[in-house]
């Protein structure tokens, strides 16, 4: 089961990756929040689930018993705790950010 | 100031998960004596779900259900819990916080004593950090104004 780990991880990596360049590249505020609410939202719970699949099958007393079971699942919970939390305080932050008054990029140039 | 802002969102995912902030702070009183947990850290997360309703909702909603007379009898009463049972283990014949003594009052060996009174010690502290963070939070949210 180590390569379906692999997958997870390296597909997390590859989010987060993605959500960096996103961060460092976009041009105004709301682009780079748009880049970082989604990859990390995606990058985080891939990487979790590949370690909660790891653990299920190495962890607790070497092997598929209750307790691997048992601490994969409280892994899952994070998972979904991120899945809910993240994109939520993303919104927060660009609602702050609108009623604060940032004005959005255009083509043509922010007046 | 915290001012209400009627966002949708956040208010439906605040009302989610309060609950199970609060149910994980529990969880984390209760094993703290089989791993990393305890009082203060529980206590920290109840507090932590009371700051969410109040910067979710606002202050006042907040304060309707959690009032600032409530707040310092919790601040008041979890020391008390500590001290008392402290000063229970002195008056049944032990040191101060010496909870094997417990074993007189309560249906179990000193053993079990010795656990339950850790734990009874353990939700004192839980109450006033809850109670404590909260109401520098309130304070530091309302400016002053209440």
């Amino acid at each position: 089961m180590e390569i379906v780990t692999i997958i997870f991880v390296l597909g997390g990596l590859f989010f987060f990756f993605a959500a960096s360049i996103g961060l460092l590249r976009f041009p105004d505020f709301y682009a780079r929040m748009h880049a970082t609410g989604k990859g990390d939202t995606l990058g985080g719970f891939l990487i979790i689930l590949g370690l909660a699949v790891y653990n299920l099958f190495h962890g607790g007393h070497g092997g598929f018993d209750l307790a691997s079971i048992l601490t994969s699942v409280k892994i899952i919970f994070i998972a979904v705790f991120i899945f809910l939390a993240n994109p939520t305080a993303t919104h927060a932050v660009f609602k702050a950010g609108l009623d604060s008054g940032v004005v959005p990029w255009t083509k043509e140039g922010s007046k | 100031m915290i001012r209400r802002n009627d966002d949708l969102i956040i208010e439906t995912l605040a009302r989610l998960l309060i609950p199970f902030i609060q149910a994980f702070a529990l969880y984390v009183l209760f094993l703290g004596h089989y791993s990393p947990g305890g009082g203060f850290q529980g206590g920290v997360l109840v507090a932590a779900s009371l700051i969410l309703l109040i910067i979710a909702f606002d202050l006042e909603k907040t304060t309707k259900r959690f009032s600032e007379k409530f707040n310092v009898i919790c601040n008041g009463g979890g020391v008390f819990i500590y001290a008392g049972i402290g000063l229970l283990c002195i008056l049944l014949g032990g040191n101060l916080l010496d909870y094997s003594v417990l074993s007189k009052i309560l249906p179990v060996g000193p053993e079990e004593a010795r656990a339950l009174g850790i734990l009874g010690v353990e939700i004192g502290v839980e109450i006033t950090v809850a109670a404590c963070l909260v109401s520098i939070f309130i304070d530091l949210a309302a400016n002053g104004e209440n």
